[in-house]
């Protein structure tokens, strides 16, 4: 699914995701380039926190570690989108967005798209797997996470 | 003795006027958004006896581009003493907004404030389209390249998790979008006047996101209303039976701001802290509530904020959100009696804070039979959220 010339999720033109002037979320960003996952964890009591802040909401310590972790867990919610609310969907169709848990990280939560059928089946609670989808010949380049059933 | 004093809004201030524009489609004002905001506020004036000069605040929310110093110049009013804006998007305002402004009545630096909203998406973009961003950073740079573009799509999640979490079926999204429809058919003001929606309407509907049909999302339209508050002790110098506020609060519950979608409490409309404040206020309980104008971006978020502001448990909402028991006069719990932001226009919410006065005043054009307590719920699922206790003076 990654990789220059392979087929995107969903079209090219949606809006391109960039670190905010301030840097926060920077190492998050180009640990998708690298097809790493990485999210806070703070040094000073081990909590957990995505997305990212400067302190960690549990005991104040600032600049919470980022940590690697490996990018699977479990659909904790679901939509399929019919209408196109972007220029660049207007011909696509259908397409899931999963909200995926992660219990191995606090419970975590990200936002990505389940690859397969769009008209498929979703269920709450099922594992999946996480997929890197680099594109590298965008202006900036980026990386997204997407999530599948194994 | 300044310790002992009771810290509440409750009986302390009175809405005295209300006014609205004619609402249009999106698109389809002919006047700008400031001129709007101008209209409506002369109109909750007209209505209230009041000369405009007299107005010494304002108060909006949802970052409403109708400033206070402009409005203040525009109607060459004498002096201006409050100016608040609320913090946070969409509807979750509406109520804090007046909750703001009679909190700088009771504080004593201000006498006579405007709330208001002012809305011409014709002018400045819709809601539910995204263009013209080539970046995007924040919370939206995990949302929109995966298509989580417009507020249907940020929101069916959340709904969706808490249809799972306690057995929601699409019937009870169904029976809200129904109600504001039954309702918007004897209210001229609304846009959806003459267009009825039914069952079948409502199933054969295209899918927007699922769960979420054309018909359990808002509109999206060009309007402003506004209301004129006062200080309980003049509530009787003006033309019509003041409308008292007797509880207001505002906020959102641990860690409901997480991005994105990390809220502690995530299959939630916000008010599960929210809604006890407001009781305790207003010293009321879910029983002693006639109407509820219940903000919907959504149908699934009135569904989430009625069962935590108590009118039913969450597992009872299948039973409970019937179309008999949402509809006035004499449903167990007449909900958006104007037709609200589905079929009334969506002016973020205020238009629902506004016929909430009517229903106290009697004035309504669908009127419920149990009239004396109205509540408002302004933004479920955002952050912060507010809702608003009004009552006639018996109630005090």
């Amino acid at each position: 699914m990654s990789g220059e010339g392979n087929p995107t999720y969903l079209p090219e033109g949606l809006p391109i995701p960039v670190v905010e002037p301030d840097g926060l979320s920077a190492p998050y960003w180009a640990g998708l380039r690298e097809s790493r996952l990485m999210v806070q964890r703070c040094s000073r009591c081990g909590t957990w926190q995505f997305g990212p802040e400067w302190v960690c909401h549990r005991c104040h310590a600032f600049d919470p570690e980022w940590t690697e972790i490996a990018p699977h867990g479990r659909i904790f919610s679901w939509e399929r989108v019919w209408h196109p609310s972007h220029a660049a969907l207007r011909q696509h169709g259908p397409y899931l967005t999963v909200l995926v848990e992660i219990p191995h990280a606090g419970g975590v939560r990200m936002v990505g798209n389940l690859l397969g059928d769009p008209a498929q089946e979703v269920s709450i609670g099922a594992h999946v797997e996480g997929l890197f989808e680099h594109h590298a010949r965008s202006d900036p380049p980026y990386s997204l996470l997407h999530w599948r059933i194994p | 003795m300044l310790a002992c004093i009771e810290r509440t809004l409750r009986g302390h201030v009175a809405i005295v006027g209300i006014g609205e524009t004619t609402y249009y489609r999106h698109g389809a004002s002919p006047d700008p958004e400031f001129k709007l905001a101008l209209k409506a506020i002369l109109a909750a004036c007209d209505d209230a006896g009041l000369d405009a000069r007299h107005i010494d605040g304002f108060s909006s929310y949802s970052d409403d581009r109708s400033g206070a110093s402009r409005l203040a110049a525009a109607l060459g009013t004498h002096r201006l003493r409050t100016a608040t804006m609320q913090w946070g998007g969409g509807g979750g305002g509406c109520c804090a907004a007046v909750a703001n402004a009679a909190a700088s009545i009771v504080a004593g630096l201000a006498d006579c404030v405007v709330v208001f909203r002012s809305l011409a998406q014709g002018q400045y973009g819709r809601f539910g389209q995204t263009s013209g961003i080539e970046t995007i950073s924040g919370e939206k740079a995990y949302l929109m390249p995966y298509g989580v573009l417009a507020p249907p799509q940020r929101f069916a999640m959340r709904v969706r998790r808490y249809m799972h979490e306690h057995g929601v079926r699409q019937e009870a999204l169904r029976a809200i979008a129904l109600a504001s429809y039954h309702h918007a058919q004897s209210n001229p003001r609304a846009v959806m006047h003459g267009k009825t929606l039914d069952v079948d309407k409502y199933d054969a509907s295209r899918w927007i996101a699922e769960p979420f049909h054309l018909y359990d999302c808002c509109m999206e339209n060009d309007g402003a209303a506004a209301l004129v508050l006062v200080s309980g002790e003049r509530a009787s110098d003006f033309r019509h039976k003041p409308v008292h506020v007797l509880g207001a609060a505002v906020g959102s519950g641990y860690r409901a701001g997480a991005i994105p979608h990390n809220s502690h409490h995530y299959a939630s409309a916000s008010f599960d802290m929210v809604a006890p404040d407001l009781y305790r206020m207003a010293g009321l309980a879910p029983s002693d509530v006639g109407t509820v104008q219940s903000y919907e971006n959504f149908t699934g978020g009135v569904v989430m904020a009625l069962a935590e502001h108590g009118f039913f448990k969450p597992e009872e909402a299948n039973d409970f959100l019937t179309l008999e028991n949402l509809i006035a006069p004499t449903g167990r719990l007449p909900v958006n009696t104007s037709g609200g932001n589905l079929a009334e226009c969506y002016i973020h919410g205020f238009e629902l804070v506004l016929e909430a006065v009517r229903q106290v005043r009697g004035t309504s054009t669908n009127q419920a039979k149990r009239n004396d307590v109205a509540m408002v719920i302004g933004g479920p699922m955002v952050t912060p959220v507010s809702n608003l206790l009004l009552g006639s003076e018996a109630t005090l």
